[in-house]
């Protein structure tokens, strides 16, 4: 039914789809993705919020957080760097790609360091662990797992910068840098909802 | 008009000639979306087998009062990895190893979106399987002969907690059944940028088959709804192995909770499994009723409901722990508005077959007993939701029966009836229709026989998950007729499995098209060759098939 040209012609346009608006399998794919993760952070969320003063014993979450200010600014404007990283990969700059991308991994470390910090306060200065108390378990099984998600992110963002320098990444990888970025943006946005639930209203 | 591909040698032939190891290696390395669907199913078939076997003791344990045949300890054991085994080792695989086999095909396309993922997520499930089973040697490690899990498939807590499960069992349960939700989840990834994104030319999202608008459904559900357990297990583990208190009321945590986050997924879950039956089902009734299927849109617009009305009526399950009053009537709210979608369905399908030219061959039986079957269950179902009579039923053989005619009466029903119309497409060989009419007919006897008695006996109080009851209670009958019907459906999977050894190696050629079907499956070699199709399939309308051997009367225009 259809010709041989006709059928190149169509394979042509399928692979000129990526990297353009339309949908792709990968596209699709890692919505999909976000939707499962998104789906498995709500119930720790909505967990945190019902065991909400639910502890029989201290301490408190007044007591010992305090809000992270800095890993905030810096995990929320790694997205605004991953975001230049992909634009700059779309001009066919690689190398700029691949500093951008070294910021954002840098930012993530700095986000990192800043949990490490808090929850070695925690564990040894203030005491609580995650079998302390309902507070200890809902607070390191959520900042955790939120936590594991921006290492999963940063692996996946130092490989592709150390592809940048060694000349494998390419322009034509442009849609897989893209959609490393909206797992990264998603990490954020969580983080956003992770900030609102522990250190505003959980406080 | 070039889609129906020449008959091209099967891929098999070069295979058969090298040896076993060969061959074995083949599939363990297949990436190949008809090759994992087959594993799928029949990895799911062999559990299905197992999951009877634990029933049939345990329905041997209850014939008569006052039986000793297992220990309550060992009852415990069967039922929870009975139940275990079914939803998440049968169910599941099978609903999506169809999927798996059929989505490309019925989309024209050559392999799902990510082959690898689906392998993936293959090889994760069986690991899930081995390690449920491998409880039975390994459960209380060194200490013990070995135990199964024993806290029922939902795991209730605070049964599942350290204090009241010490040893590893219940971890068992936990991690097996974590692996494999990864598995479902990656698979149902895999089917949604597939549907989406791979369709052949002209197959607009209102051409698509009904299967594949079904499958769609399912996978979106199964996105959103299984996470949720996988959230919950993760806590459980963290509750067991590292002291936290998620579900430890002493601490302040609770109890109630798990029930939440585990009927969030598991009535999503019901869904998951019981949709793939009506995808199946609308594929099968239109063919062999010679008729267009009743109200496409319609039944679209009904799946995506059920879709949507599946995620608010988990706590229908819950009736009992004193939700109080708004919680209990919203959820039995919603739980009978889901009932107006599916009878939607019902009288889609009953609505195809009437007028029709009805062919009773062996998928039209057990499509004809689905519909009666799942009539029961869901009156049932309506009336469990109605709040008082649910706290008078709630955990007896009751419910035990309503699910039953569900996942068994409706959905092993259609998988059964699936089984014989897609046998053809993926052997090349048809099934003996007389064996698959013995099938049939043990199959109904033997089910009914089993699973009505256990209204009977639910609504004379015998609660579910008792390893025995006292002689007095009037329930003897009921559980001996309940324990007569199992010899029936025994020898109906014994003649089942005889039919598919008998037919693959002398069965009647199929040919292509053995059913004179519209879908593009049947467009190409009977097995399809490795890359589908030849050519990209071009359809113009719901029934490409139909088109193609009706050139001068096509369904567009009717559409």
């Amino acid at each position: 039914m259809i010709p041989t040209a006709r059928m190149s012609e169509l394979t042509a346009q399928r692979m000129s789809a990526h990297g353009s608006g339309r949908l792709s399998p990968a596209r699709v794919g890692m919505v999909g993705l976000i939707v499962a993760e998104a789906s498995l952070f709500a119930v720790f969320v909505v967990a945190y919020l019902y065991d909400l003063g639910k502890s029989l014993s201290g301490p408190s979450p007044t007591e010992v957080l305090s809000v992270p200010v800095l890993g905030t600014v810096c995990l929320l404007s790694s997205s605004v760097t991953v975001a230049l990283g992909v634009r700059a990969l779309g001009r066919g700059a690689v190398r700029r790609c691949g500093a951008w991308l070294l910021a954002t991994v840098l930012l993530a470390v700095v986000f990192l360091i800043g949990t490490a910090a808090e929850w070695l306060r925690l564990i040894t200065r203030e005491g609580l662990t995650i079998g302390t108390s309902l507070f200890g378990t809902t607070f390191f099984a959520l900042v955790g797992l939120h936590a594991s998600h921006v290492i999963v992110g940063l692996v996946m963002l130092a490989l592709i910068s150390a592809f940048a320098w060694s000349r494998a990444l390419r322009p034509a990888h442009l849609e897989r840098v893209e959609l490393v970025s909206w797992y990264w943006h998603f990490v954020d946005a969580v983080w956003i909802v992770v900030l609102t639930v522990v250190y505003v209203i959980g406080r | 008009m070039s889609i129906i591909a020449p008959p091209v040698a099967t891929p098999g032939t070069l295979v058969e000639r090298a040896g076993l190891v060969t061959r074995l290696h083949e599939w363990v390395v297949t990436v190949d979306h008809k090759r994992l669907g087959i594993m799928y199913v029949v990895s799911g078939l062999v559990f299905f087998l197992i999951a009877g076997l634990e029933a049939s003791v345990m329905r041997w344990q209850l014939t008569s009062a006052g039986s000793t045949i297992v220990s309550p300890q060992v009852f415990n054991r069967l039922f929870t990895v009975h139940g275990t085994t079914m939803v998440f080792l049968v169910g599941v695989p099978i609903v999506f190893g169809f999927a798996n086999y059929l989505v490309p095909l019925m989309i024209g396309a050559r392999d799902l979106a990510f082959p690898r993922l689906n392998a993936f997520g293959f090889w994760v499930f069986l690991f899930g399987g081995l390690l449920l089973y491998f409880s039975f040697l390994g459960g209380d490690g060194l200490y013990g002969a070995g135990s199964a899990p024993d806290v029922g498939w939902f795991a209730y807590a605070p049964l599942t907690g350290r204090a009241f499960s010490p040893g590893n069992s219940t971890d068992y349960w936990n991690l097996s059944i974590l692996v494999t939700g990864f598995g479902t989840v990656a698979t149902s990834i895999n089917l949604i940028a597939t549907t989406l994104t791979m369709r052949c030319r002209g197959m607009s999202l209102g051409r698509m088959p009904l299967y594949v608008w079904m499958m769609l459904v399912v996978a979106g559900m199964t996105v959103m709804a299984l996470p949720p357990l996988s959230a919950a297990q993760i806590m459980l583990l963290l509750d067991r192995f590292l002291g936290a208190h998620f579900f430890d009321t002493q601490a302040g945590g609770s109890a109630v909770m798990w029930q939440h986050f585990f009927w969030f997924f598991g009535h999503p879950e019901v869904y998951i499994l019981m949709v793939p039956g009506f995808a199946m089902i609308s594929e099968i009734i239109p063919v062999f009723s010679r008729k267009v299927i009743f109200g496409y849109p319609m039944i679209v617009a009904a799946s995506l409901a059920i879709g949507f009305l599946s995620m608010t009526v988990w706590a229908h399950h819950m009736f009992s722990v004193g939700m109080g009053a708004p919680l209990n009537a919203a959820f039995a709210a919603s739980t009978m508005l889901i009932a107006v979608p599916t009878g939607i369905k019902i009288f889609n399908w009953v609505a195809t077959m009437y007028g029709g030219r009805i062919r009773f061959a062996t998928p039209m039986l057990f499509a004809c007993a689905f519909l009666f079957q799942f009539l029961c269950a869901g009156l049932t179902g309506v009336t469990l939701a109605v709040v008082p009579f649910n706290w008078q039923l709630t955990d007896s053989y009751f419910v035990v029966a309503h699910f039953h005619f569900v996942l068994v009466g409706a959905l092993i029903f259609t998988v059964f009836g699936a089984i014989y119309y897609w046998f053809p497409k993926a052997t090349g060989r048809l099934l003996s229709e007389r064996l698959g009419r013995w099938h049939f007919w043990l199959f109904v006897v033997g089910f009914n026989l089993t699973f009505l008695p256990m209204h009977w006996a639910g609504m004379l109080g015998m609660p579910r998950r008792i390893y025995t009851y006292p002689a007095d209670r009037g329930w003897d009958f009921w559980n001996l007729l309940a324990t007569l019907g199992v010899p029936f459906q025994a020898a109906a999977i014994l003649i089942f499995l005889v039919n598919v050894v008998i037919s693959l190696r002398r069965g009647e050629r199929a040919g292509n098209d053995p059913w004179d079907a519209w879908t593009l499956e049947w467009a190409t070699a009977s097995p399809p060759p490795a890359y589908n199709f030849e050519t990209e399939p071009v359809v113009a309308s719901r029934r490409p098939l139909w088109d193609l051997k009706h050139p001068d009367d096509p369904d567009g225009p009717h559409e």
